[in-house]
């Protein structure tokens, strides 16, 4: 059912009865799948997506271990941007930026995309500077940056603690198209999208091998649910990735980390957009709902627990209180934390694996949400055509053997750094 | 959590610098490339027991081993790096 206006006030009229499930709950089907995307979280659903709508494969399965979304799809903190400096990264992040910013219309589903700005805030000569040479890479790329003086940023975001001792507000670098989306919304858009397409989402499957030929060949994938054939293999399993080609044998140059989040109580509209803190690690925005939603550091040790210590807390509470103390008032309602896949220079890896007939979607560390339209559009390219698409030509897994990183903090291999 | 540290006992992991997976070995000099890519960058990042290294920043200044549970969080162990002494 497409859905307007008038379908709308159609249910509406007849008491909202006639609405259906938004998407199909599939079997394994026996003949198998042209491609199997392991992963119903965002990226994998769209993957999904992209492969049905751009290149006409509809025998595609998305196999999923417990309910689509369930993973970082529903712990992440919603922010979308296009604010990377590095040439491997700027093009693909703004084609995502591009995508979201029709994706609502693409999907006939309301993700809640808000382009309400995204503001980086300096606290330094130095860090302008470093601020403006970013900007500016931005610009060259066909985003948009605006570097934001004192009284700008006061007009924006008033309540901020300019006088800081320590860290005193000098401006910002703002990206009026960033904003936010509706995490949960991107997954049943794309959910649904996909299976009006002919899509199979299998939920409660859990990958637990790979099917190989003689020659060693990926040849399908065995889960819980019995053995599934398919042409190839796609991962896109996010903080999971090790541990799914461990299945196969295979090392990636990649470990997971959690990152927590937090959510206060709902509080009426009083944060505009995202505001980040240029001088320790915190960054807000605030939900339709009206909670605060803010996060800052990943804990910094390996993990797949997905809750995480409270150093962290504090420091980010700390981070939170320096840069707009007003915020003290308001309640923790929740916290999680999700297992981010950190790879060794902190980009992403979009491509195929040493083995046959797998490809590899990982490495997105604590970023892939905003990736997600990008990264399902850039996967679905690979998987159909073998090459990768023009705005996902560096995030090559054998980067990390050619020295061709993509390390867009500099701080070298060591993952609780980025 | 808390790490037990040889030489100071169990103490807050906030004292503590992690550097990560202790398992990977450097090469001898002289090695290959290939030997010193595995060495850099390719993980086991196992879902259960690890054995790291940790730094003890604001103690004694000394590098341990720490046996840890990466689902948990559990800390079973605290050693010297190295030959037993």
């Amino acid at each position: 059912m497409r859905y307007s206006i008038f379908s709308l006030a159609r249910q509406a009229l007849h008491r909202h009865r006639g609405w259906g499930p938004a998407w199909r709950d599939a079997e394994p089907a026996e003949a198998g799948y042209d491609v199997v995307i392991v992963g119903g979280g965002g990226h994998g659903l769209a993957t999904a997506y992209y492969l049905a709508r751009v290149h006409g494969l509809t025998r595609v399965a998305v196999i999923e271990k417990g309910w689509i979304g369930g993973g970082n799809a529903g712990r992440n903190t919603t922010i979308i941007r296009s604010n990377y400096g590095l040439p491997g990264n700027e093009p693909f992040y703004e084609f995502s930026m591009k995508l979201w910013e029709g994706l609502e219309r693409e999907l006939n589903y309301n993700a809640m995309v808000s382009q309400r700005g995204v503001l980086n805030l300096y606290h330094s000569d130095p860090q302008r500077d470093a601020y403006a040479r970013r900007g500016n890479a931005m610009r060259l790329h066909g985003a948009d940056a605006e570097l934001l003086d004192r009284d700008g940023v006061r007009a924006m975001v008033p309540f901020l603690d300019f006088e800081n001792a320590r860290f005193p507000v000098q401006g910002g670098l703002l990206q009026r198209r960033g904003g936010t989306a509706r995490h949960d919304a991107v997954v049943w858009g794309y959910a649904r999208a996909a299976s009006a397409l002919g899509v199979d989402i299998i939920q409660n499957c859990e990958l637990t091998g790979f099917l190989t030929d003689a020659s060693g060949a990926v040849t399908g994938v065995e889960t819980t649910r019995g053995p599934i054939r398919a042409g190839k293999v796609g991962l896109a399993v996010a903080g999971n990735s090790s541990r799914a080609v461990a299945l196969a044998g295979l090392t990636l140059p990649i470990e997971s980390h959690v990152l927590q989040a937090f959510v206060s109580e709902g509080l009426k509209p009083v944060i505009p957009g995202v505001v980040t803190f240029g001088a320790g690690h915190f960054y807000i925005s605030q939900s339709d709902k009206g909670g605060l939603v803010f996060g800052g550091d990943i804990d910094g040790y390996n993990s797949y627990a997905q809750r995480g210590n409270l150093p962290v807390v504090e420091d980010v509470c700390e981070g939170g209180m320096a840069v707009m103390p007003m915020i003290g008032r308001a309640r923790i309602l929740r916290s999680w934390g999700g297992i981010a896949d950190m790879s060794m220079d902190g980009s992403p890896i979009i491509d195929a694996s040493p083995l046959p007939g797998l490809w590899l979607n990982a490495g997105w560390c604590y970023g892939g949400f905003k990736a997600t339209p990008a990264s399902g559009y850039c996967f679905a390219h690979l998987l159909a055509t073998e090459t990768p698409h023009e705005t996902a030509t560096a995030f090559r897994l054998d980067r990390f053997r050619t020295g061709r990183l993509i390390d867009e903090k500099g701080v070298g291999a060591q993952p609780n750094l980025h | 959590m808390r790490i037990p540290c040889p030489f100071c006992g169990s103490r807050d992991s906030r004292e503590f610098v992690h550097r990560g997976d202790a398992g990977p070995a450097r090469p001898a000099d002289g090695a290959d490339a290939e030997a010193m890519f595995d060495y850099v960058y390719q993980r086991a990042n196992p879902a259960g027991l690890i054995r790291e290294h940790w730094y003890h920043a604001q103690g004694c200044r000394n590098w341990i081993v720490v046996e840890r549970d990466t689902r948990s969080h559990a800390v079973s162990g605290g050693a010297w790096p190295g030959p037993a002494r």
